[in-house]
């Protein structure tokens, strides 16, 4: 059986490229809505996405799990969900182990089973590691050791439904419409050198951040090898991993503030550093110094998403589009204008956000609080 | 072709009315749009598009002189290699409006997105309000053709950039009477026509520099913001009293020094 | 003993158009030709002959050619000219052979079998004369990771970074010492550095006083015999390097004859006029690695921590180990010099037979630094045979952070190369202290040529960069996937961490 790198990249390419479709809408006061919207206006950019792969995110669908860990895994083979059941029943309290619910009549391609666990990590063998660095390593041990088993989504409160097909087809699959969720991240995906599986599909997850992106980056080979530093194993080759893992060394684990991170990921060129005032000339210098290995060139727009936060960022150039706009608490990111006026037709604001300026849209815990930086 | 040659499911979305020509966009393919386009003969008409959603290259390659409206959002590339025609936007574009044309009319009642008139060899191209990055990259004239893009709202990074030839004018009409421009890199790379900038630009590149206006200049500027204040029913006058900025290129050859032989 | 050498070059002159101007005559420095006042015609001893160019340059009527002598001995795949020559140097002089440059052999170079990328539709190429293209290079040690403190809605730097170097293209000049090179050469090289946002390097004789001014702009060499080393002299340089070894004669020592030594040269060397300068193997005070965190620190201390500290060893079979070693010790930048670095004096067997090719060596270090999670700590900077913008280019996607030229400035100066460089006589005022040829190298000119190179290796650099879509240099550095290499073997392959072109 070949392992998920394998299987992602058959001709053992640099890596896997893609071009796709993006889309996120969230609800900033937190008020959860179906995936109807979210699907037409993914599905609205057809020509984005040539069928080899389709994906979402969406969060607070499991408000009755909101603190466990949602294990959302595909097997290729059954002798790998013995495997992978084994490895997470013995590290695991299982809540509760289910079929994710699929429709074999929609217009998809050899769907793998899909399998769904709610768990939580057992106290006694965490030792020094915190629990998401518990669940990232049997995560990254499922899908190094079973040679078929792929955890696609591991958050809480979230889940990611993704599949080779056209984005409208995986929702079909996967009846997105029985889930509410407060944001909603979507894909479609036009992979160049990949056949397509379905663990290969956006978005990419880890606990519960996402990533959804379009472009190419011309440094990933620097990426991929500063990541590695911090042992990352980049086993999927694509840029939306790298991205996700950067987010997670950086968010997470240093916990520098997201609008930091952006201006690692898109920094500032040294001509408008030059023009800063002297403290932020320091940052942003240091910034680049020291993570200039995590600078992604070439051209990118992305959405990445955790919980109560959704990112839309663009390479510092402005290589890939990335339309903004917004309708009462209603915050839409979108590779073109058109999908989001499809599902609202009257805006509030709508704009193209600077090249490595983010949009940053933000929930504010339970309460009614909201906050739109936008630039 | 002609309209018979059309499929019946496509025919149904025309419908006639007041000698306009009615087509319902909504959920077509570009493919089929564009046939209709293509199909609708002699005399020619009036189009009003409607429920437009992201359809790409409305208009392409068009060499008769339709009035082509879209109601909606029309997806990139609109009016792309346009030869002849006049297509109204009512609403916002997407990328590349105008893109490599040649002839021909466009007019957007709102924003239009990245390289608006990228490379384009004639035609005019009226934005009502902003544009994104690279507007007006590579635009160039050539015997009588002359491209003119004009934007009444501000443009973003690279505007002009690479520009070879016509007339690119920026109104910043929403930013008050002295408007700032805050586009980086403006005319980067810049080896021909000219920028005009109602306000002033905060970063040109080192390839254009800035002149006075003469008399000369004056009278091209008012014919086309007065033509651009026609089609979106402004007053000319208030914004012609301020002053504007006049980008040229400092050298027809920008990068000669650039290499040895 | 009667020599059996014969000349190497033969002059061959159009006595058509020889004015007898004598401008041969007086330029070269190794009295080859001599004007016969009886038959008014210039004679050409070949045998002095050692092809600098400088008489075919300066003729005004383009009379001189120097060709290789073509009186060859017979066919012989295993016994070389070379070979044969030197057997008989050694069989009528009994000492060791020394040359000059760098190693001559062939095969040595993988610059030539790495070829780059470019992008083609999944990505876009950037026209880096119109878009920005960044090629600042900061050279030091960085951190992991960043402290940084929310207050309100700023942030607030916690973090100090460790001092850096900040050149404007990843370009540095290599240590070319005082002594074995002029003082107008030294002065062109530092105003060189200066005008473009780079670093020129003393080497280890020293820096003169009248050079201090461009302080800022120069690495100041700590080596074996400490010559010119003195609080001033640490505190005027940009950088502190310590000098461990070079890639032209890993393990070996330096020998400044005591003719070479000048007023000039004796107040920069602290040493009496006329003394020769005896440089050490190894330093005597660094035979381990410990040893060499002590002296770091030393030299960290002395310069109260302004100053990133680099050490320079030459690519030798571990220097992997070594580097990691060397990082651990507190090294700021580490400078590795391959087997084609070049020297102004050194055993011609020792600059041709040790070390190995810089390309391996920067492969391996910086694979292993990775592996290791400290290559973050140190900046690499690489020497010894970068002849083009590609190869710095490729350096940097193979993982360097910069590189030191020196033969090439050399030649951007007017060397070509000849490798009499130990003779003191250079006809181009560039490895001379003899005043009457130092005058022949007009600083302000060199600087010139100097600022010109770098002008063009960076616009250069700048084309292949927006080619590959990359318009910083930083996430250039160490993209070995922007690679890819020709008639490798496997092995070397894997050791270069490159794939076959084609795959």
């Amino acid at each position: 059986m070949k392992t998920a790198m394998e299987l992602n990249n058959r001709y053992n390419d640099d890596k896997v490229n893609d071009a796709c479709g993006l889309f996120g809408m969230m609800d900033l006061s937190g008020r959860r809505f179906g995936a109807e919207e979210p699907v037409k206006a993914i599905a609205n950019m057809h020509e984005r996405s040539n069928g080899l792969g389709g994906g979402f995110a969406a969060y607070g669908i499991y408000p009755e799990f909101r603190n466990d860990y949602a294990l959302h895994v595909m097997y290729l083979n059954q002798e790998s969900k013995e495997k992978s059941e084994a490895i997470i029943s013995n590290n695991f309290d299982v809540l509760r182990s289910e079929k994710i619910p699929v429709d074999y009549s929609a217009h998809v391609i050899r769907p793998p089973l899909m399998w769904r666990y709610f768990v939580h990590p057992k106290q006694n063998l965490l030792s020094t590691l915190t629990s998401d660095d518990f669940v990232v390593e049997q995560v990254m041990r499922i899908n190094m050791e079973t040679c078929g088993a792929y955890v696609f989504s591991s958050g809480k409160n979230m889940g990611v439904f993704k599949g080779v097909g056209f984005p409208e087809d995986i929702a079909a699959f996967f009846r997105l419409n029985d889930y509410e969720g407060y944001m909603w991240i979507c894909h479609g995906r036009f992979p160049t050198n990949t056949p397509g599986w379905w663990g290969g599909a956006h978005p990419f997850n880890i606990l519960d951040w996402t990533v959804v992106h379009n472009g190419e980056l011309s440094s990933y080979g620097i990426n991929r090898r500063y990541l590695e530093m911090f042992n990352y194993n980049c086993t999927m080759q694509t840029d939306t991993e790298v991205l996700a893992y950067t987010l997670d060394l950086l968010r997470r684990k240093q916990g520098i503030p997201l609008s930091v991170v952006t201006k690692i990921l898109a920094p500032p060129l040294w001509e408008e550093i030059a023009d800063m005032n002297p403290t932020q000339k320091r940052l942003y210098t240091t910034l680049r110094m020291s993570y200039g290995s995590l600078l992604m060139n070439g051209p990118f727009s992305i959405i990445a998403a955790h919980q109560g936060e959704m990112m839309g960022l663009t390479d510092r150039i402005k290589l890939r589009p990335l339309t903004a706009a917004t309708l009462d608490n209603m915050l839409f990111l979108s590779s073109e204008e058109s999908a989001i006026r499809l599902v609202a037709p009257v805006l509030d604001r709508v704009w193209s956000p600077l090249g490595g300026e983010p949009v940053v849209g933000r929930l504010k815990s339970d309460t009614e609080r909201i906050e739109v930086i936008a630039h | 072709m002609t309209e018979e040659s059309l499929s019946s499911a496509i025919r149904n979305r025309i419908n006639m009315k007041d000698g306009i020509v009615h087509v319902d966009a909504g959920g077509l393919h570009y493919k089929d749009l564009n046939t209709i386009l293509r199909t609708l003969g002699n005399p020619v008409p009036i189009v009003h598009i409607e429920n437009v959603y992201g359809q790409r290259y409305i208009g392409t390659d068009l060499s008769n002189n339709m009035e082509i409206h879209i109601c909606g959002t029309p997806g990139n590339d609109v009016a792309a290699f346009l030869d002849g025609s006049t297509i109204i936007v009512h609403g916002n574009a997407q990328d590349g409006v105008g893109n490599t044309m040649n002839r021909g009319r466009v007019i957007v009642h709102g924003r239009a997105g990245d390289i608006v008139g990228h490379s384009m060899r004639g035609g005019e191209v009226y934005i009502r309000e902003d544009v994104g990055y690279r507007c007006g990259i590579h635009m160039k004239e050539f015997e009588g053709k002359k491209p003119l893009i004009v934007v009444g709202g501000t443009g973003q990074d690279y505007l002009g950039e690479y520009m070879a030839g016509g007339t690119l004018i920026v109104l910043g009409l929403k930013m008050g009477s002295k408007p700032i421009h805050h586009a980086r890199f403006l005319g980067t790379g810049m080896h021909g026509g000219v920028i005009y900038l109602r306000g002033e630009a905060v970063h040109t590149s080192k390839e254009v520099q800035i002149k006075p206006l003469d008399e000369s200049d004056y009278k091209i500027l008012r014919r086309d913001v007065e033509a651009f204040c026609k089609e979106f029913e402004i007053q000319p006058e208030p914004i012609m009293e301020c002053e504007f900025t006049k980008l040229i290129p400092a050298s027809k050859r920008p990068y000669g020094n650039l290499y040895v032989y | 003993m009667k020599s059996f050498l014969e000349s190497e070059f033969t002059v061959v002159r159009d006595e058509e158009r020889c004015i007898r101007c004598k401008v041969c005559v007086n330029q070269c420095a190794y009295e080859t030709h001599c004007y016969d006042a009886e038959d008014d015609r210039i004679l050409s001893k070949d045998e002095n002959c050692v092809n600098c160019h400088r008489c075919v340059i300066f003729c005004p009527t383009h009379a001189i050619r120097i060709e290789q002598n073509v009186t060859g001995y017979t066919q012989n795949s295993n016994w070389s000219r070379e070979a044969i020559v030197a057997l008989k140097k050694q069989a009528e002089y009994g000492g060791i052979l020394i040359t000059g440059m760098g190693c001559d052999k062939p095969n040595f170079t993988y610059w030539d079998r790495l070829l780059l990328d470019a992008s083609q539709v999944t990505n876009p190429s950037i026209d880096p004369l119109r878009e920005p293209m960044e090629i600042k290079t900061f050279l030091g040690s960085k951190p992991d990771r960043i402290e940084l403190e929310e207050v309100d809605d700023d942030v607030v730097l916690q973090t100090k970074l460790s001092p850096q170097l900040v050149c404007e293209a990843p370009i540095l000049f290599s240590a070319l010492s005082y002594g074995a090179v002029s003082f107008n050469v030294h002065t062109a090289l530092a105003k060189a550095a200066t005008e473009f946002g780079t670093y020129m390097n003393t080497g280890e004789g020293g820096l003169d006083e009248r050079l201090y001014k461009y302080g800022d702009h120069i690495i100041v060499q700590v080596a074996s015999g400490r010559f010119g080393v003195h609080p001033g002299y640490l505190d005027v340089g940009a950088a502190v390097e310590i000098k461990i070894g070079q890639g032209a004669k890993p393990g070996i020592g330096g020998h400044l004859p005591g003719e070479k030594v000048t007023e000039d040269i004796s107040r920069t060397r602290m040493i009496p006029v006329g003394t020769d300068a005896l440089s050490p193997a190894p330093q005597h005070d660094i035979y381990s690695i410990e040893d060499l965190r002590q002296l770091i620190y030393a030299l960290k201390e002395a310069t109260d921590y302004t100053k990133p500290i680099s050490v320079k060893i030459a690519a030798v079979h571990n220097s992997a180990a070594i580097a990691s070693g060397m990082v651990r010790a507190g090294a700021d930048i580490i400078a590795i010099d391959g087997v084609r670095g070049a020297t102004g004096s050194a055993p011609k067997v020792i600059r041709d037979n040790v070390g190995i090719p810089i390309e391996l060596a920067l492969a391996s270090v910086d694979q292993r630094l990775r592996d290791e999670g400290i290559r973050n700590h140190a900046s690499v900077i690489v020497a010894g045979g970068i002849k083009s913008s590609a190869d710095v280019i490729k350096a940097i996607a193979l993982g360097a952070d910069a590189v030191y030229v020196g033969t090439a400035a050399l030649v951007a100066m007017g060397c070509t190369l000849c490798q009499k460089c130990h003779t003191g006589k250079c006809p181009w005022g560039i490895a001379t202290s003899d005043p009457w040829l130092t005058k022949r190298l007009n600083p302000d000119i060199a600087t010139r040529r100097l600022t010109n190179l770098l002008r063009a290796w960076s616009l250069e650099i700048k084309e292949m960069m927006g080619g590959m879509g990359i318009n910083a240099v930083e996430s250039l550095r160490g993209n070995r996937m922007r690679l890819r290499g020709v008639g490798l073997t496997d092995t070397e392959l894997k050791i270069l961490g490159v794939k076959m072109a084609g795959d």
